[in-house]
């Protein structure tokens, strides 16, 4: 498997704040990859860093071999990378139909139209041309990921799906998943809930206050492991066990 | 927001070195100043000082109002107009003694901003600036057609409206005036900034929603530096009549001359300092002493300069000398200092 | 009759301020930018057409075609390497800017042209008239103008709601980061708009050069009728820029009505009052959806 994007030694920050501690990261092609961490850990800042909307302040972002950190954030969208970011942050002025339209504005290439984010996620049939203002939250999630689908991505990253969802929602949202994941798109996703995460996800890194605290597979990584690494507490995170995780 | 007091060991302080030497540099600078006519002899210094001084008291209010209020208002000529036609109207027609009229001068400026408000707060921003000049557009129209106060003529004050004076006492009288309006606008400026209204202030500027939460009441506090700006505009208003004597509407409610001037002057000298303005009005006399003639030279290059600057450089000189090296001329910024061992080190 | 009359002129006239509003109010939409050289750029447009047909030899109409261009390309520049950096929470940056742009144009012009009435001659147009029911009598000009504004309006609400860039206004207008994760560039997105903003603004201008005599220091006050036709129509909606100008055009021509009749106040005094009436009273203006914030 080829890798996709190959991050190295990447620091940033908001202001005087640092969020990442050189931290490294690769996701291959096709595969789905979960972030998880408690609140602050730097997870979102990561997403930011990588789409442009946070400056690096070191390292490296390699995207398909090109230097990423050379490229406007603006343009990235035509590189192949799409966000949907966290809390959907659709566009109030635009109706449904045109949310999914203007995530089409970088024209790449590729099978995404509406009628196929319709029939990825039925709900929003009736919806199209509603304002986006009045829709539920998990009709909003559906838009921000349609749009996100609207521009061809190779790589797709999603920033806390589930955030101020009810479970049966989320539920829903991440049926959904496998449509665009199976297509070959590669995904990156940031979560907080760790079921979740496990459940849907190739390889999971866990990260702690902007530093990877520990990396490996749903099969092979215990809950013990996960809750230290995740909480930071000074267990000794045993490697490989066979301890059976909840599924 | 009841317990200010900072934790222990520490306390709040305003003055460094440079702020006492800068304070005693002013006193200084203002003794020398008021004792000028009396060894200004041919008044080569003074005629041009009045200028500067009522210049550098609009300034401070302007200052005052956009880089601390946040009520950017390209009106102010308005209440240099009802000073000018408040004064006219009391010397000439009720007969005050036309230096006391100052003070009623702006007495009705303050009056008259109040009503003002109710319609300009309304606005925000870019609109507020704009429906501030349509208000000022308003009083000079009515100036210019009511019958009473014939705006569209000029008036002058005569030699009894101007109650008698000598000319040598009534341009030392004038020159007095301005200085008490310049040095006056410059401590109600260290004032306000020093008291709570000042915090109040800056939290306001830097971000109104939050001061808010906090319980700062930001529509009382603007109105209250809206009002004392306007009346000390309104004075100074009252005294350039004083100093040119006569006067039309145009003129009284110039947007050109008692606002753009005034907002370049603020600009290039650093919005939102208390020593801001004075360097600016500084670089306002030299520009003004080359380009004495060519007033349309003047206004294109302090114009310019100030647009560049609002961009480049939004502090203005004094922000520049900041960068330079972080001086505070006034005792105004507030510094949490230890008082454990004794020594400050803040 | 001459009321019916003052009527009809003021909706005409509404033409000319709607037109002139709109660049305002497309910025303000968009960017949340108030232009405050933007009536000075309207009087430069009509100085710049004064000198295209003096040294071209054509008739003004015709002079948009170079006046318009020149005014867009040198808003998109402004926009893109000046004004740009203005834009974020603080609205006291822009103000400056423009401001001082305005004191700067005003005085420019003052030095190049001096301070003379200028106008620009279009020929039999200005003359020839309409006639309407009973002694009402429209000239072809006003008429003109207003359906070159409403052609404007439309043509920019159109563009707004179908085409792709219009979306890209809309969405930038609303989240400027988020759009740019849609692989919309703000930066040369404001610089689209101020760009349309100027040459619809020169259009004003050269209209109203054709209409009236001017000179250099006339921009503020046709900044001030602009602002008002956007305040009295409301701030965020194109159509309400049509309707502030047209109501502000009536108040104006019906104030100057009152003045002949009456010898008191007079058109545009009348006009401010209507103004400050609606900003006492319905301070989002008639059609105004967003607050002025």
């Amino acid at each position: 498997m080829t890798a996709l994007l190959e991050i190295e030694n990447l620091s940033s920050g908001y202001g005087d704040f640092q969020a990442l501690f050189d931290v490294d990261v690769t996701v291959d092609e096709g595969e789905t990859l979960a972030i998880i961490g408690a609140n602050g850990a730097g997870k979102t800042t990561l997403l930011r860093t990588i789409s442009g909307l946070v400056p690096a302040w070191s390292g490296t972002i390699r995207f398909d071999g090109r230097d990423l950190l050379r490229v406007a954030a603006h343009k990235r969208v035509g590189e192949g990378i799409a966000m949907v970011p966290e809390g959907r942050l659709l566009f109030p002025s635009l109706n449904v139909r045109e949310n999914l339209l203007v995530g089409a504005y970088g024209r790449r290439p590729g099978t995404w139209t509406i009628e196929r984010v319709v029939e990825t996620f039925p709900l929003l049939e009736p919806l199209l041309d509603r304002p986006s203002s009045v829709l539920s939250g998990g009709e909003r999630q559906a838009v921000a990921i349609g749009r996100a689908l609207m521009a061809n991505p190779r790589l797709i990253l999603l920033d806390e799906l589930s955030l101020g969802l009810a479970p049966i929602v989320v539920k829903q949202v991440y049926a959904a998943l496998p449509a665009v994941t199976g297509a070959g798109t590669t995904a990156l996703v940031v979560e907080q809930d760790i079921g979740l995460a496990m459940e849907v996800a190739d390889r999971v890194t866990c990260f702690l206050e902007g530093r990877v605290s520990l990396q490996g597979t749903p099969e092979t990584l215990g809950r013990h492991q996960i809750t230290a690494a995740y909480f930071g507490l000074e267990q000794e995170a045993t490697e490989s066990t066979q301890e059976s995780v909840n599924r | 927001m009841s317990d200010d007091t900072p934790p222990n060991g520490y306390r709040i302080s305003r003055t460094t070195p440079e702020s006492t030497a800068g304070l005693i540099g002013f006193g200084l600078l203002v003794l020398v100043l008021i004792t000028l006519p009396l060894w200004d002899s041919d008044g080569s210094l003074q005629t041009p000082l009045v200028v500067i001084l009522y210049y550098l008291a609009l300034a401070q209010m302007w200052n005052l109002l956009a880089g601390f209020a946040g009520l950017i208002s390209v009106g102010q000529q308005m209440f240099v107009g009802i000073g000018i036609y408040s004064l006219l109207q009391l010397a000439e027609v009720v007969g005050v003694d036309p230096f006391l009229s100052v003070l009623f001068a702006g007495v009705v400026a303050a009056a008259v901003s109040v009503p003002v408000a109710l319609f300009a707060f309304r606005l925000e921003g870019g609109y507020f600036a704009i429906g501030s000049w349509v208000v000022a557009e308003v009083f000079r129209l009515l100036t210019t057609e009511s019958s009473d106060l014939r705006g569209g003529d000029v008036r002058s004050l005569t030699r009894e409206s101007l109650g008698g004076y000598s000319l040598e006492t009534r341009t030392n009288l004038n020159y007095w005036l301005s200085l008490g309006l310049a040095v006056g606008s410059t401590l109600i400026v260290v004032f306000v900034l020093r008291s709570r209204m000042g915090l109040a202030l800056r939290a306001l500027r830097d971000n109104p929603a939050g001061a808010r939460a906090l319980g700062v009441e930001v529509t009382k506090t603007r109105l209250k530096i809206w009002i004392l700006t306007a009346f000390w505009t309104g004075a100074t208003g009252a005294v350039i009549l004083l100093n040119t004597t006569s006067t039309t509407a145009n003129s009284g409610f110039s947007v050109l001359r008692w606002t753009a001037l005034v907002i370049f002057i603020v600009v290039i000298g650093g919005v939102g300092s208390t020593t801001g303005p004075i360097l600016g009005v500084l670089v306002f006399w030299l520009i003004d002493k080359q380009l004495a003639d060519a007033e349309n030279w003047r206004f294109i290059i302090l114009g310019a300069v100030a647009a560049v600057m609002a961009i480049t450089a939004p502090k203005g000189l004094y922000g520049l000398l900041q960068r330079w090296r972080p001086l505070q001329f006034f005792p105004v910024r507030r510094r949490l200092v230890a008082t454990t061992d004794g020594r400050s080190t803040g | 009759m001459s009321w019916v009359n003052a009527i009809v002129q003021g909706v005409l006239l509404g033409g000319l301020f709607a037109l002139f509003a709109t660049g305002l109010s497309l910025a303000f939409g968009v960017m949340r930018f108030v232009n405050l050289a933007h009536g000075d750029l309207a009087i430069l447009g009509a100085f710049l057409a004064v000198s295209t047909t003096a040294t071209l030899d054509i008739n003004p109409f015709l002079s948009l075609f170079v006046v318009v261009p020149v005014m867009a390309a040198a808003g998109y520049c402004l926009q893109r390497f000046a004004f740009n950096r203005t834009i974020g929470e603080d609205p006291l940056p822009s103000i400056l800017v423009t401001f001082g742009l305005g004191v700067v144009i005003q005085n420019a012009l003052l030095e190049r042209y001096t301070a003379d009435s200028q106008g620009l001659d279009a020929g039999e147009i200005e003359t020839r008239s309409l006639q309407l029911a009973g002694d009402i009598a429209v000239g072809w000009f006003p008429v003109i103008v207003l359906a070159v504004a409403v052609v404007v309006l439309i043509g920019l609400q159109l563009l707004l709601s179908r085409t792709r860039i219009g979306r890209a206004f809309r969405a930038t207008s609303d989240d400027p980061a988020t759009a740019r994760l849609m692989g919309i560039n703000d930066r040369n997105i404001y610089a689209v708009v101020m760009a349309i903003a100027f040459g619809t603004v020169a259009v004003a201008g050269v209209f109203l050069g054709i209409r009236q005599t001017f000179g250099p220091n006339d921009g503020p006050a046709q900044l001030i009728f602009g602002f008002e036709a956007v305040v009295i129509g409301g701030l965020g909606s194109l159509w309400g820029t049509l309707l502030g100008g047209v109501i502000l055009g009536v108040a104006q021509t019906v104030g100057n009505q009152i003045d002949v009749e009456y010898d008191f106040l007079s058109g545009p005094l009348f006009g401010h009052l209507i103004f400050l009436a609606v900003l006492a009273f319905r301070p989002t203006g008639l059609l105004g959806a967003r607050s002025s914030k």
